[in-house]
């Protein structure tokens, strides 16, 4: 079992910009220059290296036989490419790759469908297409029709299916295949949260057989469940190879700097002025543990803990929340009655600012934190990104998302009181208001 | 798990793949692997004929109508407005006997010059031999061909044309089409990759090669001079051979047909070599 299964060597992937839309003068001139360089002249494609990009440099790793790799990093982080070139989609740049074993790609469901044919054909198709035997096929086809589910409709063209139905099947094909090294993209983000569940349990039971899986997810929980390893992409460089605990924290911390818990045990490095010095924010939960992970129906706490150096002055701290995508989602200046207005004497202060469960939407939140003194208005410092959490969305149906388990748009994700009465009033005298006009 | 999976993941002979930027040979194709990969073309050819004539009211009556009218057209304004002549055998089955390799001909580059493009989503996601989707529409479209033999063979019988032993012979000059039809698919389905103005140039070229092919008129039309030249494209043999097989015209011209012969492996290994150079960057540019 400790065979190496793949070993990846100083792999790297360029990408020329825009190469389609290129100005090439004529395609005379191209079919000129290609002709040249397919005879080794010319001067091939090093030559313009202007508009390049890499989308992988250098990454080396290897895996042993029946690892459960999760590969997780930012959009543009070299995922994809690093998918695209183990399953031999794309060549490398540079670099080399030595697989052992027969390999499996799902980087898309349902790839090869073809809405004209029926689920039975388009299960044939599929799974030969995604490497397996038609004696194989066979031999899965009715578990496979089970899992999805559309016994009834096997023999209706898939262009009549619900798309609900069109990506059971697609998956229930893949699910099925027996590869020593399966290659799985996002794919587990489709569905409704029970197939979900489905797929995931399925996912487990094809690691329990001891076989090789990548496995690509902005779902940290599913990596985490999953995987015994991780691998953190960013900007195409191997940033952090681990146990998932470890990765999936830096990888939420870094990028921005930020994590859960930040202090500043360094009088001279801390953010601070004459009438006051910061000495940690902390992201906390109800319990009163300093976490990154927050589940979407509990409230999270930012702590800000400084002291104040000079006396007879009113302090007010204050936070920015933003998302991932820098979209700030609003300021919170410090509203606590007791302390309003209220001079603080020198010593260490402690401000926590609650934020709501059932409020913020699932994803990286980023904190800013500031502190002022009012009367006279006078800014001490602001430290920009100063902690960074995640908040974890659920499937159990009690937050904001209910059972939709499709992607939930949106800068927050209130849980919002719904009420709903049925109009009981004389359906009569509504016609009778506009009956006789 | 089950046992039985779990052993045959242990039984299977374990295989290695190497994956590096070094190009190997340019003629060093992976025949070994596009034989494990049969099925996937059988599986495609199979995709593309199922959906050929779903959703039509006639379905495969179409294979006996197209090359049908096709005729009764060539007939109407060569054989009888143009007076073309036809080495004095009935137009009808002069023009008939042309058009079936030549309709398969010109089917076969039109899909695989296009197929790697219209099959973009599978190039991009999923890896299998690039060589399979050309190849898949290569192979497609003599199934359609071989169905309506059976027109060409009903005609023959109308006319009285006696079939004989020659009639075997058909395979080699279909074959002929195939590879000729191959090497053409090779070169043209890997430069639409990159630049789609060929897509759109594939169907003059069609008509263009169909006038430089006896179809609608007779070899023999050829000033003596241009015979040499003529020779050159593959599907003068082709056809020429049908008639022969058919008809029972002269035999082709044992040196033309070996020019032909000669021009095919041109084209075969030239397509195979382009496109073996191209390959790599499919997924990437498509």
């Amino acid at each position: 079992m400790s065979e190496i299964a793949v070993q990846v060597d100083n792999l790297s992937k360029r990408y020329t910009i825009g190469a389609r839309r290129e100005k090439y003068a004529t395609l005379r001139d191209r079919l000129v220059s290609g002709a040249s360089r397919l005879f080794g002249r010319g001067t091939g494609p090093e030559a313009d290296a202007t508009n390049a990009m890499w989308a992988l440099k250098d990454v080396s790793f290897s895996v042993k036989q029946g690892e459960v790799v999760g590969i997780i990093g930012r959009n543009g982080a070299g995922k994809s490419t690093l998918l695209k070139l183990l399953s031999r989609i794309t060549a490398p740049t540079h670099g080399r790759i030595e697989i052992t074993g027969r390999v499996s790609s799902l980087l898309e469901v349902g790839t090869g469908f073809h809405a004209e044919l029926t689920g039975r054909e388009n299960v044939y198709l599929n799974g030969t297409i995604l490497g397996m035997k038609r004696a194989e096929v066979t031999e899965k086809f009715d578990e496979i029709v089970a899992f999805a589910g559309v016994e009834q409709f096997i023999d209706t063209p898939v262009k009549r299916y619900s798309s609900g139905m069109y990506l059971r099947l697609a998956f229930a094909v893949a699910a099925h295949l027996q590869p020593e090294i399966l290659i799985v993209d996002e794919v587990l983000a489709v569905g409704d949260a029970d197939f979900q569940k489905k797929c995931l349990g399925k996912m487990e039971g094809v690691a329990d057989q001891g076989r090789t899986i990548f496995f690509v997810s902005h779902n940290m929980q599913a990596i985490t469940r999953l995987c015994k390893r991780v691998i953190y992409l960013e900007d195409g460089q191997l940033r952090h190879d681990g146990s998932p605990h470890d990765v999936v924290k830096t990888y939420l911390h870094s990028g921005l700097g930020t994590m859960a818990v930040r202090e500043w045990l360094d009088p001279v490095k801390a953010p601070s002025s004459r009438a006051a010095r910061l000495w940690a924010v902390r992201v906390r939960n109800e319990e009163g543990q300093y976490t990154d992970q927050i589940d979407i129906r509990k409230p999270v706490g930012i702590e800000i803990e400084y002291e104040v150096l000079q006396p007879g002055r009113k302090f007010r701290g204050a936070i920015d929340v933003c998302n991932e995508e820098a979209v700030l989602l609003f300021v919170a200046l410090e509203a606590d009655p007791e302390w309003r207005g209220r001079i603080r004497p020198p010593g260490r202060y402690r401000s926590i600012a609650w934020i709501p469960g059932n409020y913020l939407a699932e994803g990286t939140m980023i904190v800013n934190v500031s502190l002022d003194t009012v009367e006279p208005l006078d800014y001490l410092f602001k430290v920009r990104q100063a902690v960074a959490f995640h908040v974890v969305d659920t499937t159990d149906g009690d937050s904001a998302r209910g059972n939709y388990a499709g992607s939930f748009p949106g800068v927050v994700r209130p849980l919002l009181k719904w009420t709903n009465e049925q109009d009981l009033s004389n359906t009569q005298e509504r016609q009778s208001v506009s009956g006789p006009t | 798990m089950d046992m039985a999976q779990s052993e045959s993941i242990i039984n299977s002979p374990t295989q290695k793949i190497i994956i590096e930027e070094k190009r190997s040979g340019l003629l060093r194709v992976d025949w070994a692997e596009l034989w494990e990969y049969r099925e996937l073309l059988y599986t495609l050819v199979e995709r593309e004929i199922k959906v050929r004539y779903k959703q039509t009211a006639i379905g495969v009556s179409w294979v006996l109508l197209q090359p049908l009218i096709a005729m009764l057209i060539f007939t109407a304004i060569f054989g009888r407005m143009a007076k073309m002549p036809s080495d004095g055998i009935w137009y009808p089955a002069f023009i008939l006997t042309a058009l079936l390799p030549w309709g398969y001909f010109s089917q076969a580059i039109t899909r695989s010059g296009t197929s790697l493009v219209s099959s973009a989503n599978l190039v991009t996601k999923v890896y299998f031999p690039r060589m399979l989707l050309p190849l898949s529409a290569i192979v497609s479209p003599l199934i359609d061909s071989l169905l309506s033999m059976g027109l060409l063979f009903g005609l023959l019988m109308y006319a009285g044309i006696p079939l004989t032993w020659k009639v075997i012979t058909l395979p080699a000059f279909i074959l002929i089409a195939m590879l000729t039809a191959t090497g053409v698919g090779l070169f043209v389905s890997a430069t639409n990759v990159k630049y789609r103005d060929v897509g759109h140039a594939i169907p003059f070229v069609v008509q263009i090669w169909m006038f430089v092919s006896p179809i609608v008129y007779p070899v023999s039309l050829v000033p003596e001079r241009w015979k040499l030249l003529y020779s050159l494209n593959p599907m003068v043999g082709v056809i020429d051979g049908f008639r022969w097989a058919l008809l029972g015209k002269s035999a082709p011209d044992p040196f033309m047909m070996g020019l032909s012969l000669i021009m095919v492996l041109v084209v075969l290994i030239g397509g195979i070599v382009y496109f073996r150079q191209m390959e790599r960057e499919f997924a990437d540019i498509i």
